[in-house]
């Protein structure tokens, strides 16, 4: 469902992402890991036709991100790495704001909102502005945002950044059943992340893809857990490019 | 169409939602009635609206600017344009979805100058030609402004230089066309130049639809002003959205 295609963008001289190329299908949880500034974020606003790459292309169900788009948008759901949303909404207003772009009207708005706000556990905060809830539930909100169209695609930048302990185990539980009819593609800091929801992992560093393989048979491989495995990985790329220079 | 209109209520909204629209009105409409009455309303004894409107392209120069600095500075200060954008949502959508909901903002402020219609019907017996074609002429050069404003919102993250830039560029294209720039510029420029110079003016335009007389030049240049500034913008958004 994704395709991407030699993406490379670039900065000013650095380099963010230098000719990545990976595929995504229906059913899979692709977890991009990485150091910080590998790129990771650069990549999926590529793939949500945020920024335009330089070179390289991508399709989201059969989308092309250059040639079509809107398309692109209107079939994911992106949540950006900050959830950034209007401070001065309350979230009610901002989901509607969200259901008039996606043309989500009249009985169907009504179930997606009863849908969407229960699942993403926002009743409480419902009637508040955006800009007095703390980092979880605007975390929260945004991922409601994201799933509001129950989108085929969704590209999650940090989906559990922020969260309290409990939340993170509820989103965690909901990509999981979300896994098995979509394709989900997201960026984390946190290994056990990866071992609980991801069906496939890809490390990135400096922009290029150093593993593609699943968290299982990395372990097996390394004969340690995923912690080692990402250390060893990418500072053995560190000197590497160290040597280089 | 309908991210069009989305972004469109959206933004209006968002001008009652935050103390900004009350301040705005309040003061806009503190100014344009002082700066009416100072300028000898009264002394002038006729009943007629032209002190009011001839005060407004000054007016405009400080708080069409202030309306429109926050249009896209903001939206890429807090990062919500990643949102927008990742949205179904085109940047001329966005673009115009956002101006026309700031002109409709600034075209409530001059309808509720409507006080000073009342009163200038109640003195005496006006000509409400002059009056229409002058609350026009204002609406048009609202929008020329605002479409500056919201070009130079777009170009910094920063608020307060977005400001600064569009009143300068706003106040450039107000004081190149009166009487006393033109008189300056014509002692070391040639006839035709200065003439050019104040052609490219708001204050040519915008007297002589005030005068009644609603020619197609003038309104072909507000139009003008207004799709060119707005084109720039999106194509400078495109450019910047993520920087």
């Amino acid at each position: 469902m994704i395709e991407v295609k030699g993406l490379r963008r670039s900065f000013g001289p650095v380099v963010a992402v230098d000719g990545i190329s990976f595929d995504v299908e229906k059913g899979q949880v692709l977890g991009l890991l990485g150091p910080n500034g590998a790129g990771k974020t650069t990549a999926m606003r590529m793939l949500a036709c945020f920024i335009r790459p330089d070179s390289g292309t991508a399709s989201v169900c059969g989308y092309d991100i250059l040639q079509n788009p809107i398309e692109v948008r209107r079939s994911l759901g992106y949540l950006a790495e900050n959830s950034p949303a209007y401070p001065e909404m309350t979230v009610g207003g901002f989901l509607d704001f969200v259901c008039d772009v996606r043309e989500i009207k009249g009985k169907a708005r009504k179930s997606t909102l009863d849908r969407i706000v229960p699942t993403c556990s926002i009743e409480s905060v419902y009637h508040q502005t955006i800009e007095t809830l703390s980092k979880g539930y605007k975390r929260r909100v945004g991922l409601a945002q994201a799933l509001i169209h129950d989108p085929d695609v969704l590209i999650l930048d940090e989906p559990t950044d922020g969260l309290d302990p409990n939340q993170k185990f509820e989103v965690r539980k909901l990509i999981g059943k979300m896994a098995k009819d979509k394709c989900i593609i997201i960026s984390t800091h946190i290994l056990e992340e990866v071992e609980a929801i991801c069906s496939r992992t890809i490390i990135i560093a400096k922009g290029k893809i150093l593993v593609d393989s699943t968290p299982a048979k990395l372990k097996e491989e390394h004969q340690c857990n995923l912690d080692a495995v990402f250390r060893r990985i990418t500072k053995a790329n560190d000197s590497k490019g160290q040597k280089k220079g | 169409m309908n991210s069009f209109k989305a972004v469109f209520k959206r933004e209006l909204k968002s001008y009652f939602a935050t103390p900004l629209a009350y301040v705005f009105l309040v003061i806009f409409l503190f100014f344009s009635g002082y700066l009416t009455f100072k300028q000898g309303f009264y002394e002038m004894r006729q009943a007629d609206m032209r002190t009011f409107f001839m005060n407004l392209p000054l007016l405009f120069v400080f708080m069409v600017p202030s309306v429109a600095m926050r249009l896209w500075a903001e939206e890429r200060k807090v990062g919500s344009i990643e949102l927008l954008f990742t949205l179904p949502i085109t940047i001329r959508q966005a673009v115009l979805g956002k101006f026309f909901a700031a002109w409709l903002f600034l075209a409530i402020a001059l309808a509720l100058t409507f006080p000073m219609v009342i009163t200038v019907c109640y003195l005496g017996d006006p000509d409400g030609g002059l009056i229409v074609t002058g609350y026009i002429g204002s609406i048009l050069m609202a929008g020329g402004f605002l479409a500056i404003g919201c070009f130079f919102s777009a170009v910094s993250k920063n608020q307060v230089i977005s400001f600064v830039l569009s009143v300068v560029a706003c106040a450039v294209l107000v004081y190149a066309g009166m009487p006393t720039t033109m008189n300056y510029l014509s002692t070391f420029m040639p006839a035709g130049l200065v003439s050019a110079i104040g052609g490219m003016s708001f204050q040519g335009h915008f007297e002589s639809i005030q005068k009644g007389v609603l020619e197609f030049k003038d309104l072909a240049y507000f139009v003008l002003i207004i799709v060119g500034w707005i084109a720039a913008c999106t194509i400078v958004l495109d450019e910047r959205k993520a920087s």
